[in-house]
């Protein structure tokens, strides 16, 4: 139990981490800055605060319920093992 | 056919659809009825929760707002898919473990308090009407658009039909029309979005198209844009207006406000088991980013075509949806220097908030306006952002159809808002004000009797709102995501991630968080609005973001209350424990 809220937290940290990057930081925060690159005919700051950010929400969140999932098998497989 | 011809085929099938699918999915019992039974499929969950999200806001006002605001706009795309993350990660499948009908429920049980049960659902009420408010008016401008019908007469046909289908129906009934709703809404937002962008980069995808060059010229629209809206003495298009610190609030508020609206969480609890609710927010966002991505394409793309087409033209020679917007009373034109042409650049046309038009005709057969004009500037044009989507198929000329399917992807997207919020609004009436605190006693086939009843009222409530539209639509809305970012948010947040939370540090931490957000945003939107300036803002944030200073205030007040009372009961920690478990 304590080691699946454990890593469930990690999880959560290292993706919340991520989402903070890509739309306060590359969004916002550093955006002024990423605008000298450019992809095709976005400044990359733009970019990331009208399209990027978005992508990469929904990348993590499929991400989370991944790695959810493969920990819910593995913690439900403990419990099974230790039960008998 | 004409377009009022094709707009009645259009809004006319998909109402016979909602009705049919009405008809096919009633609710039999309290279950059916708050939530569906929990069995809807997650990806008909996540379809659902889309059209339930996205509302006569996202469809209609979003990519008018974000033509006009340029990059500022982002706060919006940013901030209404970022709270999906938090959704997925941080509430939706823990709330759905716990296995209850409605968010109050959480509260009640999770701080062992009807008190604060009673403030959980005075916080929805009052979020959820706001909502409603706005939904109301979109079919309005809808129905008097293109139907030429009275707004009154299309409010009441509009309650009419979610009258049908929630009353009988409920959770059930909508779920499955906001399906349908939302096959709509999509399709209304991608056809003319697509043409467009053909027409004017030769890309058939929106997203690459608004990065891509003009037909026939080596530029790019976003450069040329930029090169145009500084000629007019806007800010560039790409660049920021709003300080950083207020874009980051706003955001953040956006974002958290999101994840903590009744309506939106409630949808989770309709799915079999709380691995389906993580993978339901991730295909919800898949449905909902088809339209967010889309939308800053058709800003950009209508901004331009909005310059190109009536820059410097002689009202005669006008488009003609400009007098037909203008007839409507959303798009207004003062000659300033009497030249005859019209000439929109930066600044405010006209004094006053809108524009009140005389009986007459001006010398170039415009309406008259009676608002003295505003001489700080040379702008002439009064253009309500409401109408860029609904006007763009007719600024680009594309044929009739699709003007039609816009209007009823408009209603689709009004509706099935509407009849989520009803829902939300009558379960917390009849489920946690009749059943949980004041009439424990009635059985549950009175409890869905009165939830029907409870959803009756509301729509009568919402109706009014049609009938009468409050003047302070647009500003009620900061309102609506303050609330739900400074009160709820928090309070759900800390019930799972702390077991130290008692129902002192939750009572004490809403009510800090809602008096301050309440109190900041009826000070500069309703008692002063003159001083509502940046001068004047705390740490120069708006009132549009200061519901995220609320949620900060909110948890740092929960935790060090909760940390000078005694702990919560050793039930409420074993509840913890067993949500947060597999």
């Amino acid at each position: 139990m304590d080691y699946y809220w454990k890593t469930n937290l990690k999880i959560l940290i290292c993706l919340l981490a991520i989402w903070f990057l890509v739309s306060f930081g590359f969004g916002i925060l550093l955006s002024d800055w990423l605008d000298q690159f450019r992809i095709g005919g976005f400044k990359l700051g733009f970019w990331f605060a009208q399209q990027g950010s978005i992508y990469v929400f929904i990348i993590l969140i499929f991400t989370y319920v991944y790695l959810m999932n493969k920990l819910d098998k593995k913690f439900s497989k403990d419990r099974e093992e230790k039960g008998s | 056919m004409s377009v009022q011809e094709w707009t009645f085929l259009m809004v006319g099938i998909s109402f016979a659809v909602y009705i049919l699918i009405a008809f096919k999915s009633r609710a039999q019992s309290t279950s059916d009825f708050y939530v569906a039974g929990k069995g809807v499929n997650p990806i008909v969950n996540g379809m659902a929760t889309a059209a339930d999200w996205m509302s006569a806001a996202s469809f209609l006002s979003m990519a008018g707002l974000i033509a006009f605001l340029g990059k500022d706009g982002s706060v919006y795309l940013m901030g209404w898919t970022g709270g999906y993350v938090l959704l997925a990660l941080l509430l939706a499948p823990y709330l759905r473990k716990f296995g209850q009908f409605t968010v109050p429920d959480f509260i009640g049980e999770r701080y062992y308090s009807n008190t604060a049960r009673v403030v959980a659902v005075l916080c929805l009420i009052f979020i959820s009407f706001t909502y409603i408010a706005g939904q109301m008016r979109g079919v309005g401008i809808v129905f008097s658009r293109f139907l030429e019908v009275d707004i009154n007469l299309g409010v009441l046909i509009g309650m009419g039909i979610v009258f049908i289908y929630a009353v009988w129906g409920g959770m059930k009934g909508i779920t499955y029309t906001q399906v349908a709703q939302y096959i709509v809404l999509i399709f209304a937002y991608l056809v003319p979005a697509i043409y467009i962008s053909i027409i004017m980069t030769n890309n058939p995808v929106p997203q690459l198209g608004f990065g891509s060059t003009l037909v026939g010229s080596p530029e790019f629209l976003l450069d040329k844009l930029d090169k145009v809206t500084t000629d007019l003495g806007f800010t560039a298009y790409t660049e920021n207006v709003k300080s950083k610190i207020d874009v980051f609030c706003i955001t953040a508020a956006l974002m958290v406000g999101t994840a903590g609206l009744p309506h939106v969480i409630v949808r989770f609890f309709t799915v079999p088991s709380f691995s389906d609710a993580r993978k339901s927010a991730g295909y919800a966002l898949v449905f909902i980013a088809l339209l967010y991505t889309t939308a800053p394409a058709v800003s950009a793309f209508a901004r331009m075509n909005l310059i190109d087409s009536i820059q410097d033209k002689e009202y005669s020679e006008s488009p003609q949806w400009f007098q037909n917007w203008e007839t409507i009373g959303l798009i207004a034109w003062k000659d300033k220097n009497s030249d005859g042409l019209i000439r929109y650049s930066s600044g405010n046309a006209l004094e006053g908030v809108k524009p009140v038009y005389a009986k007459e005709k001006g010398n170039s057969g415009e309406r008259v306006v009676l608002n003295k004009p505003d001489l700080t500037n040379e702008n002439e044009v009064y253009i309500d952002a409401d109408i860029i989507v609904l006007a763009n198929p007719e600024i680009a000329k594309l044929p009739f159809w699709v003007i039609a399917l816009v209007a009823a992807g408009g209603v689709a997207a009004a509706l099935s808002t509407a009849a989520g919020l009803l829902i939300t609004i009558s379960s917390a009436i009849s489920h946690d004000l009749l059943k949980k605190t004041f009439m424990p006693r009635i059985t549950e086939k009175q409890e869905l009797l009165y939830s029907r009843l409870a959803t009756a009222f509301a729509i009568g409530v919402a109706g009014l709102f049609g009938v009468y539209p409050p003047a302070f639509v647009a500003q009620v809305v900061a309102f609506a995501f303050g609330l739900a970012a400074s009160t709820l948010f928090p309070v759900l947040l800390l019930g799972i991630f702390s077991k130290r939370l008692n129902k002192e540090g939750a009572i004490a931490g809403m009510l800090v968080g809602l008096i301050f957000t309440a109190g900041y945003i009826i000070y500069f939107k309703f008692m002063f609005p003159e001083l509502d300036t940046l001068d004047n803002w705390l740490f120069s944030i708006s009132p549009e973001g200061i519901g995220f200073v609320g949620m900060l205030l909110n948890v740092s007040v929960s935790l060090i209350v909760s940390s000078l009372t005694s702990p919560p009961p050793k039930e409420v920690s074993m509840m913890v424990e067993e949500i947060r478990q597999p």
